[in-house]
């Protein structure tokens, strides 16, 4: 099975709660219309979009915190469209996700140690905390910070305790969502040369969220570009960039600011 | 790597020292009342009846706040009520607190039916008049301690069920409960150990206010007897009692009067100070 991801038809839908009527449903609002792809092992695929195209969506539905209203996902052959939390719990270990805003997906209250060793513990690892201190290692802060609350880092180690959170189960599968966005230059930078080594070092099979294609450019290995719920163009980053099929595609790749405008992309 | 964020220390400020040296001066006093009080609370001299404070020229040495019309001490009478008082506070606040955010933190968390089974609840509860259900319920159960604290928590959970669910509802809406989901957490286990230390200020801030305001409707029912037996001290009666002869002996009322005003300015200063001090996330 080269295959880790393999999604068919998938469609999700949420009612319409601005439009409900006095009495019955909501209308239901198409968020995923019919999405057919796949994502080999080891591949480093790269989702792009505007706002509301349903890329976070896309990708909360890969780690099944949302569930499809139609079409199946399969995870390494297995399908986890439809299975119930309890089932769905050991599978998880295997696949992780990194948060766009360390901020408000770390618990304020609990410190480093324990939130990066939380994983580990609900998985019934034998070391939760020695497990902390090496995913600590592996971002590249001071075991020190096991100690310290997240308010008191800055916003590019509160990521990078993001990345050791989810790495420290050892999966097969991040999503990553939008997670240098909120970092200034540097700290992107810095993150994404991370993010990049432990995926090489800890053969990983990566879906990287982002609206900016620069970053994409860097980093995937292919890229699917979604407009208004549907994928409008799946290609290798190379030729997405030379040749880009799609007018929308044409459209993002012209926004982005280019130090020398007469130097073509590729 | 280091920076200045670990360093920031907070000092205990004057609020907190304030409102928790009066609740502590309450709780001694209510504890060891038969040591500190210079009489009985029922001891009775009606030669010495509507005695002034000791300033005030013609008090009777030993009557430091004066006597009230049976000749009974003020002071006295207010460290016995104070027992009530605290009681009170703590018993009926805390089970108060404990009933409303559970069911607060389930509706805020969990939404669906359990949230509109237990907000429309609320709505419903709420639509009573507070004052008029506590008689209620005391004329049906019967005057007594139990009977006030039973009145507290029935009219009084609505307060923090909101409160808490909303806070909930906010917490829920964060990335760290999503988190704890991918990490393998159950639902549960993560309202009970992400949500809750989040919500845990913001109960500690209500329960102080429900503490005071326990004081306050335990004074009220003492005011319209309905509280506890007549003979025993309780802030409320006394007040009640010298509302009667404010033109005679002003003592009677005004000193339980000030006692109630600075124990419910207290519990709720002091929760406001408690969380300014131990709240670890800087806001």
């Amino acid at each position: 099975m080269a295959d880790l991801y393999q999604v068919e038809n998938l469609r999700l839908s949420f009612p319409d709660l601005t439009r409900k009527p006095l009495l019955g449903a909501a209308p239901r609002t198409e968020i995923l219309k019919d999405l057919s792809f796949t994502i080999p092992r080891g591949e480093i695929l790269g989702i792009v979009g505007g706002s509301g195209s349903g890329k976070s969506t896309l990708g909360r539905v890969l780690v099944r915190l949302l569930e499809p209203s139609a079409g199946t996902v399969h995870f390494d052959g297995r399908d986890i469209t439809h299975l119930a939390e309890a089932e769905l719990r050991p599978l998880r270990r295997r696949f992780q996700m990194i948060f766009q805003d360390p901020m408000s997906s770390l618990n304020p209250r609990h410190r480093i140690g324990r939130l990066i060793a939380a994983p580990l513990r609900l998985h019934g690892a034998d070391d939760p905390e020695k497990g902390a201190l090496e995913a600590l290692d592996q971002v590249g802060l001071p075991r020190s910070f096991a100690s310290r609350y997240p308010h008191e880092l800055s916003g590019g180690q509160r990521q990078r305790v993001g990345i050791a959170r989810a790495i420290a189960l050892r999966p097969d599968f991040i999503l990553a969502d939008e997670i240098v966005s909120g970092l200034d230059v540097s700290s992107q930078a810095q993150v994404l040369a991370l993010l990049e080594r432990l995926v090489a070092e800890l053969g990983l099979t990566l879906a990287f969220i982002s609206h900016d294609l620069s970053v994409i450019r860097r980093l995937c290995t292919r890229i699917l570009v979604l407009h208004r719920g549907e994928i409008v163009e799946n290609a290798v980053t190379a030729e997405l960039y030379a040749n880009p099929r799609a007018a929308y595609t044409r459209e993002l790749l012209d926004v982005i600011p280019l130090p020398d405008p007469d130097q073509p992309w590729i | 790597m280091l920076d200045g964020r670990s360093q920031i220390r907070r000092k205990i400020g004057l609020r907190l020292w304030l409102s928790g040296g009066w609740l502590l001066i309450l709780v001694l006093a209510a504890v060891f009342a038969p040591l500190l009080s210079p009489h009985g609370p029922l001891e009775q001299d009606l030669f010495l009846g509507r005695m002034p404070p000791f300033w005030v020229a013609g008090a009777e040495p030993g009557y430091y706040l004066g006597t009230d019309s049976l000749g009974r001490d003020v002071l006295t009478r207010i460290i016995y009520g104070a027992r009530v008082a605290l009681i009170v506070a703590l018993v009926a606040g805390s089970i108060t607190a404990l009933v409303g955010s559970t069911l607060g933190l389930l509706a805020g968390y969990l939404r669906g039916w359990v949230d509109v089974v237990i907000s429309r609840l609320i709505d419903i509860w709420m639509a009573f008049p507070p004052v008029l259900f506590s008689i209620l319920l005391i004329a049906v159960l019967g005057p007594g301690l139990v009977s006030i604290i039973i009145a507290i928590v029935v009219i009084d959970w609505t307060r923090f069920a909101r409160v808490v669910r909303a806070e909930a509802m906010a917490q829920g809406a964060m990335d760290y409960p999503a988190s704890a989901q991918i990490a393998g957490r159950t639902r549960i286990s993560t309202m009970i150990v992400e949500i809750l230390p989040n919500v845990l200020p913001t109960i500690v801030v209500l329960l102080t206010l429900e503490m005071g305001i326990a004081v306050i409707v335990e004074a009220i029912l003492s005011f319209v007897n309905l509280s506890i037996s007549t003979d025993d001290p309780t802030w409320g009666g006394m007040i009640s009692e010298g509302r009667t002869s404010i033109h005679q002996a002003w003592w009677i009322m005004v000193f339980p009067l000030i006692t109630l005003f600075l124990t419910v300015l207290s519990f709720s200063q002091f929760g406001e100070g408690l969380k300014d001090r131990f709240d670890p996330v800087l806001r």
